[in-house]
């Protein structure tokens, strides 16, 4: 009989098995790990990577908010194409061979509603189709077949799948329930290790919670594997930021333990929001502003995870991908802003990842409108297909269904 | 574990805050779960008007349960699909097991279905009282009458119903009162009438050994007529010597007495009993723990338990004053109170189905009726609550066992389960030949004041469901990575406003149908997985 756990610390919902099974498959790519960094909102691509080579249609789509064309931040063999100045850290990872750019990744017929597009991404859908699992959730049951109740077993004693600092991603669900448990709240990881207990039990109702927050501790297994895995990694890199100041940065920082620490998760999925900017998305230098400090820590963010991977000797297990719901209109509109467009740059970056930049810089007709949006060039599920077939070797049979479909991979893994 | 700060409040009339929290409480504690109906309506009363509708409404008897049980390998040939079974002429091994099974879930059913009264949550009290278990009595016929002599009495006397359940067939079976003869003694029921139902093993109560021998000999003479399914009183089994007592009952002695007014002897019996006054405080105690918190201080013994026993005793043992001076009190109301138990099997089970508005079938589908108030009541089972069969005569461990009592409730076993169960409600539902019980999260959210607005959907959702407030970050939480989809900032509210204007006004848009029942789900899915959602 599986016993599938909730997990009732605060922040920390957690899911496991009581009947442990043993499980055979050789898994040849189990050591690696895919990092999935959702920017909720729609991020605008377009000032994100900035197409120098047609800058001139660049600014007058978008004079109020451009980016100076002497502050872009070069890209080395890629004249034509720049990075916003928030981000020098992206700059130099690209420099380094560790970051690629996917150009104009969208899918066809692209839906401009939040939630209807983060579905589409999160379950890998076509834009017309309802899909009630997810595609990280579809990997994992075809990997590990019989989860839950099977699961953990001596082949896989971890969770398949952690998500931090959020509840529950379309991404991750499996064909019954979640595929993976989330660490909603870092606050908690970290009472979790240091066995602190959550909450006061001087009010009835406080002694009763306090109660069966240490039950569900107890029973869950998963539990004790993830506070196993974080106490063996004593030092962290020390270039993070003070715990807060940026949250992205805070559950990368989890992430990178863990992995460390030995747990054999494949997914992590982190995530930040703030780029639905329809409004004052630059100040009035349109270097610095809301869109700026979000680019700025993310790439922070992803720089001093990579710096941390490399400390902790566990980079080359590692590659992670950004991606957004959408990306931005062209043209920005009168408030400073720019509305929910379509395609947008993916980065995909690690020591696993074939640098470089794939795809062409966007174009647009001369006579622009403020309908017209960013072409797609890949589709978004060209890239999963990627992932699934170059670093977590699946086959190509599996891969068409876990998406549903062929997608040709591209050349993004070294 | 810390011991949680003492309350103090006294068992004066409670003249506070009347809103949203407060009537929730007395109901959760009162009825099986706070609907939205029940709530709105209560919340036009006073406290007072409230409890006193509570304990003194009176509805009728539940129509008894009905054959739904023909299955395969079965037809009852005495009793008609759809028909009363309780007027069955006999009883065998084909159909008892059936009628049991059919009997618990009914009672399941009335639970579920229940009437704006205290009286379904006092029979499942005096279940848990004077405990019968249907493996043991194995007579559906007795098992069903047992429960309608509970709820008959439920908020009436309690040394009434103390009489009556002594010569109940369903007890003088379980405790073997039938088998009680001069010749042969047993002294099973006159050792539980003392020590569990009446005076118990309380500081006051010094009842001896001897006085479990005096009332076994006085209780001599009942048999059980398995023609008729009746209890009878025999003379010639009787013992007709004089039964002397301790000096707890102040060295009483019961006259022997011979033929047919012998059973008077009983009457003396609980007489003496209810002479000393350790009966009403050890009940006080008992439904102070059923209904306000498992543990009772020195504080609480004075100021709740004393002046509650001594109305008791005023009123001659009835139940319903009682009750109204403990739910109108002070103490009762006190907020330290709110979220203080752990929901036993049946308050969580019975209590979601509630809250949440599950319809059941009707009774013309009586087969789908019945089969999933069954699968729901096995839920309960499953959780060790298996109403009509407490696992022995002391009842539920959880109402009586120190320092633990609800606390049990929630093991390494229990508490997967009850997620499990919260789940399936929300995910799929239980299912009978293509009827359906289960969580319509749109529906629900419907019913709150303003679904469309995130911050409010998620605050009333709270108040409806919970019996505590969470931390505010939780509730920003919930918004953000649940309704919202990882948007922030109030800037982002209407994205969830049009998604749910939308549901209402286009109900053909099915991928926007799609994504609000998806993030509707996730949000009551995730606040049943909170601890909160264990109590009440």
């Amino acid at each position: 009989m599986p016993v599938l756990l909730p997990a009732l610390l605060p922040g920390i919902s957690l899911r496991a098995l009581a009947s442990p099974f043993l499980r055979t498959v050789h898994d040849e790519a189990g050591g690696h790990v895919l990092v999935l960094i959702q920017m909720s909102g729609g991020n605008d691509g377009l000032n994100t990577v900035i197409p120098l080579e047609f800058y001139d249609a660049y600014h007058s789509a978008r004079s109020n908010i451009a980016i100076p064309e002497d502050k872009v931040l070069r890209l080395e063999g890629f004249d034509g194409t720049g990075l916003h100045p928030a981000m020098p850290e992206l700059q130099q990872l690209f420099n380094a061979g560790k970051l690629s750019i996917v150009q104009g990744v969208s899918y066809p017929q692209p839906n401009f509603s939040h939630f209807r597009a983060t579905d589409i991404w999160l379950t890998g859908a076509d834009a017309g189709q309802v899909l009630p699992t997810g595609w990280a959730g579809r990997y994992l049951d075809r990997e590990y077949p019989r989860f839950p109740q099977d699961y953990p077993n001596a082949a896989m004693p971890d969770p398949l799948a952690i998500q931090v600092g959020s509840l529950v991603s379309p991404a991750l669900q499996g064909p019954a329930l979640t595929m993976g448990m989330a660490i909603s709240n870092p606050n908690s990881f970290y009472d979790l290790i240091a066995d602190k207990a959550p909450q006061t039990v001087d009010s009835r109702a406080g002694d009763q919670l306090a109660y069966i927050r240490e039950m569900s501790v107890k029973t869950d297994q998963y539990a004790g594997v993830i506070k196993k895995a974080a106490q063996k990694v004593t030092k962290q890199s020390d270039k993070y930021p003070a715990a807060g100041k940026n949250p992205l940065a805070d559950q990368l920082k989890i992430v990178a333990r863990l992995v460390a620490g030995g747990l054999q998760t494949r997914i992590y999925l982190v995530s930040m929001g703030g780029f639905d900017t329809h409004a004052r998305q630059t100040d009035t230098d349109t270097t610095t502003g809301a869109h700026a400090k979000l680019l700025a820590r993310l790439s922070e963010a992803i720089n001093v995870f990579q710096d941390d991977l490399a400390f902790l000797g566990v980079s080359n297990r590692v590659v992670g991908m950004t991606f957004s719901e959408f990306g931005r209109r062209i043209q920005s509109n009168a408030s400073g802003g720019t509305d929910h467009g379509a395609a947008a740059p993916v980065f995909v970056f690690g020591d696993g990842v074939k640098a470089g930049v794939i795809g062409e810089n966007p174009v647009w007709p001369a006579k622009l409108t403020v309908n017209d949006n960013i072409a797609m060039q890949y589709d978004f599920r060209a890239i999963y297909s990627t992932l699934l077939e170059k670093w977590f070797r699946t086959d190509q049979a599996s891969t068409a269904s876990v998406l549903l479909k062929n997608f040709a991979p591209l050349p993004l893994i070294a | 574990m810390a011991n949680p700060t003492p309350i103090t409040s006294s068992i004066r009339r409670y003249k506070g805050e009347w809103k949203q929290a407060q009537v929730a409480h007395l109901l959760r504690r009162t009825m099986f779960g706070a609907t939205r109906e029940d709530t709105a309506y209560f919340l036009k009363k006073s406290p007072k008007k409230a409890v006193q509708e509570l304990v003194r409404s009176i509805y009728p008897m539940p129509t008894p349960p009905i054959n739904s049980y023909n299955d395969e390998k079965y037809t009852d040939p005495d009793i008609a699909p759809g028909a009363d079974w309780t007027v069955a002429p006999k009883y065998d091994g084909m159909n008892n097991g059936r009628r049991k099974n059919s009997f618990k879930s009914w009672w399941f059913g009335l639970m579920a279905g229940q009437d704006r009264s205290l009286r379904e949550k006092m029979v499942l009290f005096w279940h848990n009282h004077f405990v019968t278990e249907t493996n043991t009595v194995d007579n559906a016929l007795f098992c069903y009458r047992y429960n309608v002599l509970l709820r008959t009495h439920a908020l009436g006397n309690f040394k009434e119903l103390v009489r009556a359940i002594t010569a109940e067939p369903a007890m003088l079976r379980y405790l073997n009162g039938y088998a009680n003869t001069k010749k042969a003694p047993d002294e099973n029921y006159g050792r539980e009438l003392q020590e569990l139902f009446t005076v118990g093993k309380g500081p006051g109560s010094h009842y001896t050994e001897s006085d479990v021998k005096a009332a076994a000999r006085v209780l001599t003479g009942y048999t059980l007529n398995y023609k008729t399914y009746t209890a009878a009183f025999d003379p010639n089994r009787h013992d007709q010597g004089d039964k002397q007592f301790s000096a707890f009952y102040d060295n009483h002695v019961i006259k022997g007495m011979k033929g047919k007014e012998a059973e008077a002897e009983v009457d003396e019996l609980v007489e003496l009993i209810f002479s000393r006054e350790e009966v009403s405080a050890f009940i006080c105690r008992k439904l102070y723990r059923f209904f306000v918190y498992h543990t009772i201080d020195e504080t609480t013994e004075q100021e709740v338990i004393k002046p509650l026993a001594a109305l008791f005793r005023k009123k001659k043992y009835e139940i319903g004053p009682v009750l109204e001076e403990l739910l109108m009190s002070r103490h009762f109301f006190d907020t330290a109170n709110y979220g203080s138990m752990i929901k036993s099997p049946v308050d969580f089970t019975v209590g979601l189905c509630r809250e949440f508005g599950l319809s059941f079938p009707n009774a013309q589908d009586c087969e789908e009726q019945y089969g999933l108030w069954e699968q729901v009541r096995n839920q309960a089972a499953a959780l060790q609550q298996n109403i009509g069969d407490p696992p022995n005569v002391a009842g539920w461990q959880a109402y009586y066992q120190e320092p633990e009592y609800d606390k049990l409730w929630i093991s390494s076993d229990t508490l997967p389960k009850r997620n499990q169960f919260t789940d399936r409600m929300i995910n799929n539902g239980f299912a009978r030949n293509g009827k359906k019980v289960g969580i319509d999260p749109i529906a629900f959210a419907a019913g709150l004041p303003h679904p469309e607005d995130p911050d409010q959907l998620i605050a009333d959702s709270v108040k409806a469901l919970y019996s505590v407030a969470l931390p505010p970050e939780e509730l920003q939480l919930m918004k953000t990575s649940i309704l919202l989809a990882g948007l922030v900032g109030m800037a982002s509210d209407h994205y969830w406003t049009n998604a749910w204007v939308a549901c209402q006004t286009k109900p053909e848009d099915k991928a926007n149908r799609n994504t609000v029942t998806n993030k509707l789900k996730n949000l009551y899915r995730h606040l049943m997985e909170l601890p909160e959602y264990q109590l009440m």
